[in-house]
This record gives C-alpha cells, structure tokens and sequence, in this order.
C-alpha cells in the first residue's frame, strides 16, 4: 500500500527495537519502569500485533481470539510440568498447539464472513472458556488453575499436582521447592522476564511487517477492499484468510506462552469473551490495520489500567483537598466511579472519544500532528502520512 | 477460426421467471462479439453464468473445449476469462499501482500462494507490467493516488487495466460505457480498439450503438431470454426483428 522501501524499513524497526529496549529506562517517569508493567505491554503487545494480521488487514473481526491466548497458557504450563522449566519448549509448544487450534476454529468459522464470523468466533471462545471449567479439567484443573507443583519423587498417580520434568530430572537438574520457569540455567523473573517478552515482541514485530509488506500481505488487504472483485481476479480468498487467522492465532499462542512463563499459572478466565474484546479494543485504540497502532494501544491500555485501577477514594481527597469540603465530597464522589473498580468506565469514555474522533485510533491522530507542522513548511506529498 | 467459448442450450429461471431461454451461442477466437437487447432481456445473467457468479439449470458452457459450469469464479479466471463489471469493482482502498499488482500476481502465483516473506517491491518485473499497463489506458501519473479518488471514467480504465494485466483470453465487459461523456466514451473506444491489437477475444454488452458498430465484429440480439438474431453488424442494422425487439422494449 505504501510504498516505502526496504531501507526505511529496517530504520523503523531499529528505532522499534530501541525504544521497547529502552523502555525501563524511557518510561520510568511516568511511572511505568518496573518489569511487571512493561513485561505487560510486550505480551498484550504481540496479542494485538498478531490480532492486527487478521483484523487490520483482512477486516475479518474475530471475537475469540482469548481462546488461543488461553490454549498457549496451558500447553506452555504443561511443558514445564512434564518437560522441563526451560522457556524454549514451553513457548515452541505453545505456539504450535494455539496454531493447530487455530487452524480448527478459523477453517470452520471462515466459512461464514462479518457478523457472522464473530459470532462464530465468539461462540468458540466461549465454548473453550466453558470446557475448560468442565469436561477438561483433568486438563486444565478447572477453577484453581494449571500450576507448576513439586517434582514427584515416586510414582506419578495424579499429573496435574505431581509434575515430572522428564528432561530435567533426566539432565540431573536438582529441585529445591517449585522452580521458576529459566532458559539454560538463567532465571526468568524480574527484568530478565521482561527482556524475554521485549525479544519475543521484537521478533514478532518484524514478523508482522514483513508480512504486511509482502504479496500475502496485500492479498490480504485487498480480501477487505473488494473481496468480490478478487474472485473474479482469479485469487481463493479462504485459503489467505485461514492463514491470517492461524498466524495470529499463533501470536496469541505465544502471548499466552509468555503470561506463564512471567508466571507459570494458567487459569481459564484469560479464554473469558471480556479478554477477547480488550484486544480488539487495544488494536483499534492504537489504530487497525496499522504496524505500530496495536501495540501502542496494548501499552496505553495497560498504563492506564495500572494507573487508574491504583488510584481510591482517599489519594482522590488527598490531591483535591485545597477545595471547600461540599465540593470536594461531591467532585470525589463522582471521579471515583472512574478509578479503582471502576476504571473500565474511564476505559469506555476514553474508547468511545477515540472512534468517533480519531476512528484511525492513536496513529492517525499523530498523522494529523505530522501533517500539521510538514505543512506549515510546505513539504507535504502524502508520502509521509501513515506513520507504519 | 476456432470456437473459443461454446454456450448450449442454456437455461436459467430465477423462481418463476425464465431469464434465459435455451440460450446458443458461439463465439470465435480473436473477434469482438457484441450482445445487445432491450433492459431485461437477460444479458447480465448471460454475462454471470460465464463467470461463476451464477449458476445455469441446464446447458453447458464450454472454454476452450472445457466445461467451466459450476467452477468456482476464480477457477474460470484462472483458465484466462476476465470481467469488467457494470459498475467499476475495484480496490477502492488502495493505490492504482496496488490495484493493477493483485491482478499481476493473482496470474503469477496461482489461485493461492502462501509467500508472506518476499517484499511486494522485490518484485520488480510484476511492477513494471502494471506501470507499464497504467501508462496504456492514462493513469500512468496517478499510480500512487487512492482509487477511491478516481473519478468513475477513471475507475472504468483502471479496471480494464486489472483486467488486461492478466493477458486473458477472453475479456468480458460489462456496459464499458455507461454513464459515460460522448469524450470519454470515444477514448474508452480507442482504448478498446488498441488492445483489440493484442488479439483478445472480447465480448461487449451495450446499450449505445455508436459503441457497439464501432466494435464489434459480430453482433447477437438478446430479447426476454433468448437469441433472436446473430450476424455481422450491417446484417443486424437491416434486421426487422431487431427493430421490433427494441420498439418493444421501448429503447433507443
């Protein structure tokens, strides 16, 4: 679509790498330089980057995709309790089994296209969310969730509270309580987790726009333009959008993945619908269809969840104490329908602003800036609009 | 001259109504076949049966030797039939270039190839083409614009450019002209008679007759269904039941 060579190219992604490295130091201002945060905006990153190769490109809105975020969990959890608790397997597992999933779920759910492929979705999502409290829970521990458990040291009856570790009881790895999940030796938490997160979001970031400047990726985007007219083009559009659905079903897979390894916990809540509408909300807030709109609106989602979700009643008295008492009551009052419990509400007025005002989500509203001040020096061509 | 497409006997109703009416017809390899009649005498379902979009109750269609009843659109694309629809379909979003590129590929790289790796600007020879071919019908100067900005001659061009990019075999347009100046329906002419060079089959609906005798090598009269005359345009213009069919179909 836009033309912009390989070189530009490769200049965009370092200054992405850059800055995702660089972010513990950049966005320790505002508050959001400590890795439980930022490890965050890298998973939920992927989860809409990936989101954003079918529905930025194709159109095609998928209300299930939790469903594979929830998959690539549990096959990730299940390798650290049979395998070993090195990350490798746990996310090549995850990864591969949200794809398989995926492949399922898409090539019945494309068979049908708009509404009626959410709601296809949706029902998937739901059903996946419902059998994993249900009929799966010798898989899934229904209610308490997949966890990570001591090593049995006798025979195995019950695999999910005696784990196994084949390979690392076979490598001779000693245990001493519940391990935390490690590659080769090196502990995963705190920052190295986070660093984990920051390579996966930079390789599926280039990942993603390579797809978005390849032929694939314009037959795609040509399936949302006229899918009609590239019937008569000569082009199979399923097949193209059942790949779509499955990368980005792998995407989620590998979110997944990395909640569990940032802590090795998989409960069928993250499969909830709810989980399914924040990523599509993520991806239109930055900007659909975009390469950098998803995971700005994954990190501005979480930032502002983090930060509201903090805030209560009595830090809201304490910043609006220099007013008159009534005032003060009734102005706390209403903002704390905002924050704490509420900050949902904050996240719907703010949604709300953004598709009526800026329906091309955060990167068109920086376009406009870019177009603001490029045209003040009369240098505007239209080549330097749409910022990815 | 060899028959390059074959309709036989082919019917079509649509409930009660009978669109097509044991429809024959034979067109030759490298000439211009116009099909006129009156509004609703069944030329676009005609047009939607060659294509996949509909499908015949009876009869058999015939490309090149092969049967292409009930194949898929892009199936009868891929066997070398491309369409210009009535009103242009084009990819509205995307830029001129784009628009041109998909159909180039769609040529080259089959009904489905999963090549997600190579950069779109890696393929220069495929880009050169559809510069090449936007340069053919003028909007060589507007590749990077967005079509939804063309104007609706401007769209019709560009999809005849979609569709010539592909070297079919046989071209289907769908009323070239309609709504369409006296100018631009004269280039759109030219235009048509240019790549009538190239030696592809075309088979013209139309209304305007100016049109239709500066084109076609044969005509074919369609009324309520049915073929009621074919031959060469001089043929047709002295034909009384062709006047009848139009004065009764209140046109012209």
């Amino acid at each position: 679509m836009f033309k912009r060579n390989a070189r530009q190219d490769l200049i965009f992604f370092l200054v992405f790498s850059a800055f995702v490295l660089s972010m513990p130091v950049l966005l320790a201002p505002i508050g959001a330089g400590y890795p439980d945060l930022l490890q965050k905006f890298a998973i939920y990153g992927l989860f809409a980057i990936g989101f954003n190769i079918l529905f930025g490109l194709t159109g095609y809105l998928s209300f299930g995709h939790a469903a594979f975020l929830g998959v690539g969990s549990y096959a990730a959890v299940w390798m650290f309790k049979l395998l070993t608790m090195n990350v490798i397997p746990a996310i090549v597992f995850a990864v591969i089994i949200s794809g398989l999933f995926a492949l399922a779920i898409g090539y019945v759910s494309l068979k049908r296209s708009g509404i009626y492929f959410s709601i296809l979705t949706l029902a998937f999502a739901e059903m996946s969310y419902k059998l994993a409290y249900s009929v799966l829970t010798p898989l899934t521990n229904g209610e308490t969730g997949l966890q990570v458990k001591l090593r049995a040291s006798g025979p195995v009856t019950d695999l999910i509270n005696q784990d196994v570790r084949v390979l690392d009881a076979a490598m001779g790895i000693e245990e001493n309580g519940i391990p935390a999940p490690s590659l080769f030796g090196l502990e995963i938490t705190g920052w190295q987790a986070f660093y984990l997160c920051a390579v996966m979001l930079i390789a599926g970031f280039y990942i993603a726009m390579r797809i978005n400047r390849s032929s694939f990726g314009m037959m795609l985007r040509a399936i949302k333009s006229n899918q009609n007219r590239l019937n008569y083009t000569g082009v199979y559009p399923r097949p193209y959008l059942l790949a779509a659905f499955t990368i980005s079903g792998m995407y989620a897979g590998l979110a997944g993945a990395l909640l569990a390894v940032t802590d090795p916990l998989a409960g069928a809540e993250r499969m909830q619908w709810t989980a399914s509408g924040e990523v599509v909300l993520m991806t239109i807030l930055g900007g659909a269809g975009t390469l950098l709109g998803p995971f700005l609106g994954a990190a501005v989602i979480k930032y502002f969840e983090n930060i509201f979700s903090a805030i209560n009643e009595n830090s809201l008295h304490a910043v609006l104490s220099f007013l008159p008492d009534p005032v003060e009551n009734a102005l706390v009052s209403v903002l704390s329908m905002f924050v704490g419990e509420g900050w949902h509400l904050t996240l719907g007025l703010l949604f709300m602003l953004i598709v009526i005002f800026l329906p091309g989500g955060l990167i068109e509203g920086f376009n406009r800036l870019i177009g603001l001040f490029t045209r003040s020096r009369k240098q505007t061509t239209g080549e330097n609009r749409e910022e990815a | 001259m060899a028959a390059i497409l074959q309709i036989t006997d082919v019917n079509k109703s649509f409930g009660g109504l009978r669109a097509l009416w044991d429809v024959n017809l034979t067109v030759e390899e490298g000439t211009v076949h116009a099909i006129i009649g009156p509004n609703g005498a069944g030329k676009s379902t005609l047009l939607n049966c060659l294509v996949g979009r509909l499908k015949p109750d009876t009869g058999s269609v015939t490309f090149e030797g092969r049967p292409i009843i009930g194949l898929p659109p892009h199936r009868i694309n891929q066997l070398g039939i491309a369409r210009v629809f009535q009103t242009p379909e084009i990819f509205e979003d995307l830029t001129l270039l784009d628009n041109v590129l998909i159909p180039a590929m769609a040529k080259e790289d089959g009904a489905f190839r999963l090549n997600a790796w190579q950069r779109v600007t890696r393929r220069r020879a495929l880009i050169e083409e559809a510069e090449h071919i936007l340069e053919d019908v003028g909007l060589a100067d507007q590749r990077h614009r967005i079509a939804a900005a063309l104007s609706r001659g401007d769209k019709r061009r560009l999809e005849l450019a979609m569709c010539l990019i592909q070297k079919p075999k046989l071209l289907l347009l769908d009323e070239p002209t309609a709504g369409m100046s006296r100018a631009d329906t004269n280039n759109t002419i030219e235009l048509l008679k240019k790549i009538g060079e190239k030696g592809i089959t075309k088979i013209i609906i139309e209304h305007d007759m100016h049109v239709v005798f500066s084109l076609a090598h044969r005509i074919s009269v369609l009324a309520r269904g049915t073929f009621i005359a074919d031959g060469t345009p001089d043929e047709i213009k002295g034909d009384p039941k062709v006047q009848e069919a139009y004065l009764g179909g209140a046109h012209l």
